[in-house]
């Protein structure tokens, strides 16, 4: 090995050698207004992207585009499906969406009334969708649906009990337990701490990124917190206007911040 | 690279601060450094404050992106460029080779001061067992006792934290360390298990690049010293 040569390519058998999605050109546009303009990136098996930006910046309108709840004007998505192999999501019809949505695919929404049947039972809630991805047994739907209120830390016991009765931070810990008992490869989470007091959010993160390295799933959160997004991301995007307009590692993003905007958005955070 | 015993290498490194919302001011931190550092060496930046010993450092972890210039690290087989390749491969980089222990302690609030200094083993393929033992062996060496290891270390002390974090960094074998005042806030008995580990690490040939603002510390522990003065000179004793 020479050392003023060029450095060696890091070795692909190390690195997962093809990206699960793959984003370009994207946009979309309501009426003659943007709301995203010629997004592009690559998100990697167990990778976790964060999507940043104050509201308005288009990051959520960017994550419903993504998670095919709205359709795109322009660009292109492939995603790599584990049972259907790869995939074109701008153009791909609506019922293997809705698939993907109920399996391969979880969406944590900001507010948990949104992502739970308020209605039902919290065994319910996590039993539907392993019924969505094709289980039929109620002997194991109830035995997994027990295991995961376990590992969301909700007591075993409230099993039976409507999400109604539970706190905020419980409902986002069910919605969680939800989405992730089907084994998804790729999780939306949307301000997934947004509307949970201080003291409950730090639980939900540590949790969440818990649960994330020991699934080795992928993920892209949307967050407006830079804070949440430090914890979770692997990787930033910095949204304004609908554009990307800084991306990198989250560290180097945050701290050596070289787009002005983003400069002004970690400069403006309040400190304790 | 050329002498199979360097570890880590900067070529030409340079960097300055654009701070677009205080009338587009630069602040020039360095320009044009080199340094090498092998197997088993230590080598320690010196200078005033606001030299931009702080800014190489965190240019070398790729926490800072340098204007100009390479840093070449050795990442088992391979020879990586970390300005230069994906945000996924410098996490790959950080997650076995170049570790870093920086003067402040960032965990997530719950988190216990046991499972932070253990975590980091798994990616060693330390099983976890293993890892509660390493990590709790560490702790006591750094005087953090048992009956505190469950806690989160928000509420600990500067010097508590401070050791959490050597731990954190030294119960891991990284092939490449940077620490960053790692013995700033500790006591003369902390200060001297610092030094050990530190000695530790060099003996097993860990190459280690540090600011080390106590001149005992950093005469028993560095190889070198690379003066920095500001403004982009520099020399090296």
């Amino acid at each position: 090995m020479t050392m003023c040569a060029q450095a060696a390519p890091l070795s692909q058998a190390r690195l997962d050698d093809r990206p699960i999605l793959s984003v370009k050109n994207l946009s979309k546009r309501y009426g003659a207004r943007p709301a995203c303009l010629d997004v592009a990136f690559d998100l990697w098996p167990g990778e976790a992207l964060g999507i940043v930006g104050e509201s308005g910046s288009g990051k959520t309108t960017l994550l419903n585009c993504l998670s095919g709840r709205l359709p795109v004007s322009s660009g292109s998505m492939l995603y790599r499906s584990e049972s259907l192999g790869e995939v074109e999501l701008s153009t791909c019809p609506e019922h293997i969406l809705r698939r993907f949505n109920r399996s391969e695919w979880g969406l944590v929404r900001q507010d948990p009334r949104d992502g739970l049947r308020m209605s039902v039972s919290a065994g319910a809630n996590i039993g539907e969708r392993l019924m969505g991805a094709g289980s039929r047994r109620y002997g194991e739907i109830r035995s997994k649906a027990l295991a995961w209120m376990e590992k969301v830390e909700i007591d075993r016991s409230r099993i039976d009990d409507r999400p109604s009765t539970f706190s905020g931070g419980m409902r986002q810990r069910l919605q969680i337990a939800r989405n992730l008992v089907t084994k998804p490869q790729l999780v939306f989470m949307d301000e997934p701490t947004g509307g949970l007091d201080v003291s409950v959010q730090a639980k939900l993160l540590d949790l969440v990124r818990t649960l994330v390295a020991n699934l080795n799933l992928s993920m892209i959160i949307v967050t407006h917190d830079l804070a949440v997004a430090r914890i979770l991301a692997d990787r930033l995007m910095v949204m304004r206007g609908g554009r990307v307009i800084e991306s990198g590692l989250t560290d180097q993003v945050l701290d050596d911040p070289h787009h002005p905007y983003t400069q002004l958005l970690v400069s403006s955070i309040l400190e304790v | 690279m050329h002498d199979a015993t360097i570890r880590i290498k900067a070529e030409g490194l340079s960097k300055t601060f654009v701070l677009h919302n205080q009338g587009g001011a630069r602040i020039e931190a360095f320009r044009d450094l080199s340094l090498s550092v092998g197997r088993g060496r230590c080598l320690a930046l010196h200078g005033p404050s606001g030299a931009g010993k702080s800014t190489l450092l965190k240019s070398l972890y790729a926490n800072y992106k340098p204007d100009a210039g390479s840093v070449l690290v050795r990442h088992g087989d391979a020879i990586v460029d970390l300005p230069k390749v994906s945000p996924r491969a410098v996490l790959q980089v950080r997650k076995t080779t170049l570790g870093y222990v920086s003067q402040f302690l960032r965990v997530i609030p719950r988190v216990s001061v046991l499972d932070i200094v253990a975590g980091g083993l798994a990616a060693d393929g330390v099983e976890r067992g293993e890892a509660l033992r390493r990590a709790g062996a560490m702790l006591l060496r750094l005087g953090i006792r048992e009956k505190m290891w469950g806690l989160s270390p928000k509420t600990f002390s500067g010097g508590e934290q401070q050791r959490v974090n050597i731990a954190r960094g030294f119960v891991r074998n990284y092939p490449i360390l940077l620490l960053d005042e790692p013995t700033a806030s500790l006591d003369a008995a902390n200060r001297e298990i610092a030094v050990k580990l530190i000695l530790e690490a060099k003996a097993r040939g860990a190459a280690i690049i540090g600011i080390f603002h106590d001149d005992a510390v950093r005469e028993a522990v560095a190889d070198e010293v690379f003066i920095m003065k500001g403004n982009g000179e520099k020399t090296t004793i």
